[in-house]
């Protein structure tokens, strides 16, 4: 059975089919069709599979792991930045191990289409010293999840999973086998789950020794795989016949011999598009280094076609010696930023560029904007009445859609660097006497990693006033639970926020007056204050109102 | 079963690059596409835009079509054969991928929802400097047609002449598939705007 499927919904699909137990994630683009494709699939509802969402990045790996200490399989999804938030957890389980499969999925985004970054999660993967999968296609996708799994359990590790936009969110047609069944309930037993320093260093001994096997695996993948007419060098007609050929070194000083290409992950479908023949298409790592250097004998150069960061292109550097030519991002070959496209490796493999139309003339740039009646917006319009007040006033911003306040027509923000850093920047720069330091931070991303920072204010006594802005839903990615709806006050008060500094207001025209005066009796107070403007997201409210 | 046996060698491929801005419905066009190319056993890949630029920005869409594997998910400079727009200046933002004989169908109707959106009149004239394009007031016409939200579906039925790889009764019938969950009202209103829009000829 074939079926039309985003990348993200084919591996979802092919994590039910491998027998998941659980998912557990927090939304980030372009990872978050994953987990709501679980959320809805009939097969997956049928077996139980948990897929609530989790509070943030590290939760959910933590969660995960449990899942897989009891024996079952359980999957873990975030874009690439989240890697970052569970990373302690992350390289941790690659030291404990695992008992069911566990499969840590990050969803890159090159040329930073809704991140702040593009850095490559394949960094993390070697970090961690573990298997990484990257596959090209959404069937390929599908079907490595399953083999994900299981080289997970045979090699007892945890495996990365890695794609990037263009392949989390394009869609082609799937071919769909029979789903298996699911792990049984098994805890595992033994002392090497507990990382106290002794045993933890016989578990990195223990690590370090399933390298080989791993090395195995990626250069017996068909994933890595040499491709047309490599498999004989231009002048030498042995090549064919003889294997003895790749130790042959001549090869590689001969100019007629052709160029060798190395194509990661989605990099291979741009370079079959531009039609180049001589290919090591790279799907699994560690590298496949024996093709690697199967591949640099017979080519008198090799070009490393890799998006994200050039994590290849060094690798294979460093394998082939300072002498032999090894050109890509690093050497200006391919651009240094930005992703991927069919133009600019077409380019790099010298085959003239397409022929379009000159560039508009009369063309502006629409950017993202906050939605018409957004509460936000009068969240925005109350502090910039009241900042223009006080001439210091800095508004110190946090990841979602609230991000948009930076440009016009608010551009209130200040800074914008990560989940939760709002909070804890504005106390940073009170304590170095800036003043008033303000913070603006949504719901969800309070819960994520905004909580810890207000005890860090709340205990230091910083002068700072906090806005929670909260639309009760994630609304950036599309409208998911947060997870501390309805318990923003409790939680506040928990951590030690005094009663009569906690408000909580709805960010309606009307109410402008009440809201600017109480902004400025909270700038006013020297110590943390904690406004919560609470008005449901128009996006979530049209949805809710049609059903 | 051919007449021509060479027939059945021969590549046919639609490069198709959907644009307009955040919630105008392109991503509805694309599924009713992509249902059509599924009924008809052909290759796609269609690379779409999610997260941040969906809140009223420029989005975007790459549609392939192919009776041979595709391999790239997006389309490369110039390969284009259809710029579908609900929208006239997002039409300009992709020329630079539209073939020489590419076509281009757009709704009329600037939506300014920016300052520094360009005079009006130039956009059109530069839209009309080009060579085969068909543009209406899509909006309007749906509108009249008593199905405000089926300016999509108008516009689907403009580019259907230039969607050689499909007939017009296949994408109508791909309308009947993906509406057929809301009922036959809908799917007869929706069917209706398609064909006013394949009608229309500049």
């Amino acid at each position: 059975m074939k079926k039309l499927l985003l990348g993200d919904e084919a591996i979802a699909l092919g994590a039910i089919y491998a027998g998941l137990s659980g998912v557990y994630a927090y939304p980030g683009t372009p990872s978050t069709e994953i987990t709501e494709f679980i959320q809805k699939d009939p097969l997956a509802r049928e077996r139980g599979i948990r897929s609530r969402w989790c509070t943030n990045e590290k939760t959910a790996m933590e969660a995960a792991l449990g899942m897989s200490y009891a024996g079952k399989r359980a999957l873990v999804c975030m874009k690439h930045v989240g890697m970052n938030v569970c990373a302690d957890a992350f390289v941790n389980s690659a030291i404990t191990g695992v008992n069911g499969g566990l499969v840590v999925l990050a969803a890159d985004d090159p040329s930073m289409h809704s991140s702040q970054n593009e850095q490559d999660s394949r960094f993390y993967g070697k970090f961690a010293m573990i298997p990484i999968f990257e596959p090209s296609t959404q069937q390929e996708a599908f079907k490595m999840m399953g083999e994900a799994f299981d080289l997970s359990e045979k090699l007892g590790v945890p495996v990365l999973f890695r794609v990037v936009t263009r392949l989390a969110h394009s869609r082609a047609a799937v071919e769909i086998g029979a789903p298996q069944e699911q792990n049984k309930f098994n805890p595992a037993t033994g002392k090497g789950w507990v990382l106290l320093p002794g045993i933890a260093r016989k578990q990195y001994i223990s690590l370090i020794e399933k390298q080989p096997a791993m090395a195995a695996a990626a250069e017996g993948s068909e994933h890595n795989r040499l491709e047309g007419e490599i498999l004989r060098c231009a002048q030498d007609d042995r090549c064919a016949q003889d294997d003895r050929c790749a130790q042959d070194d001549r090869c590689a000083q001969d100019d007629n011999a052709p160029l060798g290409i190395i194509a990661c992950g989605i990099a291979y479908n741009y370079v079959c598009e531009a039609g180049a023949k001589n290919v090591l298409k790279v799907s699994q790592y560690p590298l496949p280094e024996k093709k690697i250097k199967e591949l640099a004998a017979r080519s008198r150069s090799i070009l490393v076609v890799e998006d994200g960061q050039p994590v290849v292109e060094q690798d294979v550097k460093a394998l082939l010696g300072a002498e032999y030519k090894v050109e890509g991002r690093l050497t200006g070959k391919l651009p240094r930023t930005g992703e991927l496209n069919p133009d600019n490796v077409a380019a790099a493999l010298g085959i003239a560029p397409g022929k379009g139309f000159e560039p508009a003339k009369n063309l502006a740039a629409r950017p993202p904007q906050l939605c018409p009646g957004c509460g936000h917006r009068d969240v925005y319009n109350a502090l910039n009445k009241v900042a223009a007040e006080y001439p210091g006033a800095r508004v110190f911003g946090d990841i979602g859609c609230y991000t948009l306040g930076a440009l016009p027509p608010f551009q209130t923000l200040s800074s914008c660097v990560d989940m939760g850093a709002s909070i804890t920047m504005a106390k940073g720069a009170a304590d170095a006497g800036l003043f008033p330091a303000i913070a603006i931070i949504g719901d969800s991303t309070f819960t994520h990693s905004g909580m810890t920072g207000l005890l860090d204010a709340v205990n230091d006594h910083s002068n700072i006033t906090v806005i929670i802005s909260d639309n009760l839903t994630t609304a950036m990615t599309g409208g998911q639970d947060s997870a501390g709806t309805s318990k923003f006050e409790a939680i506040c008060l928990g951590l030690g926020v005094e009663p009569e500094h906690l408000h909580v207001v709805n960010p309606i025209a009307p109410n402008m007056e009440a809201i600017t005066q109480l902004i400025r009796k909270e700038i006013d107070y020297n110590g943390v204050s904690v406004i919560i403007p609470r008005r449901e997201c128009m996006q979530t409210l049209r949805r809710h109102s049609k059903k | 079963m051919y007449a021509n046996p060479q027939k059945t060698f021969q590549e046919m491929k639609t490069d198709i690059i959907l644009c307009g801005v955040g919630g105008q419905g392109i991503l509805s066009i694309a599924t009713v596409i992509g249902e059509a190319a599924t009924a008809a056993g052909l290759q796609l890949k269609q690379a779409e835009v999610h997260g941040m630029s969906q809140r009223g920005g420029d989005v975007q869409s790459d549609l392939r079509l192919s009776t041979e594997e595709i391999h790239s998910d997006l389309i490369p400079k110039g390969h284009a054969d259809i710029i579908i727009s609900m929208e006239p200046m997002e039409a300009l933002r992709y020329i630079p991928f539209l073939s020489a004989d590419g076509a281009i169908v757009t709704s009329s109707k600037p939506f300014v929802n920016i300052p520094n959106y360009p005079a009006e009149d130039a956009v059109i004239a530069e839209l009309e400097a080009l060579p085969h394009v068909l543009k209406y007031d899509i909006e309007s016409l749906a509108r009249e047609a008593g199905n405000p939200k089926g300016a999509n579906m108008v516009l689907l039925g403009m580019a259907a002449r230039f969607m050689g790889i499909f007939k017009p009764e296949q994408l109508r019938a791909a309308i009947g598939s993906i509406f057929a969950a809301k009922g036959d009202a809908i799917v007869e209103a929706n069917c209706k705007c398609f064909d006013l829009g394949y009608e229309l000829r500049q």
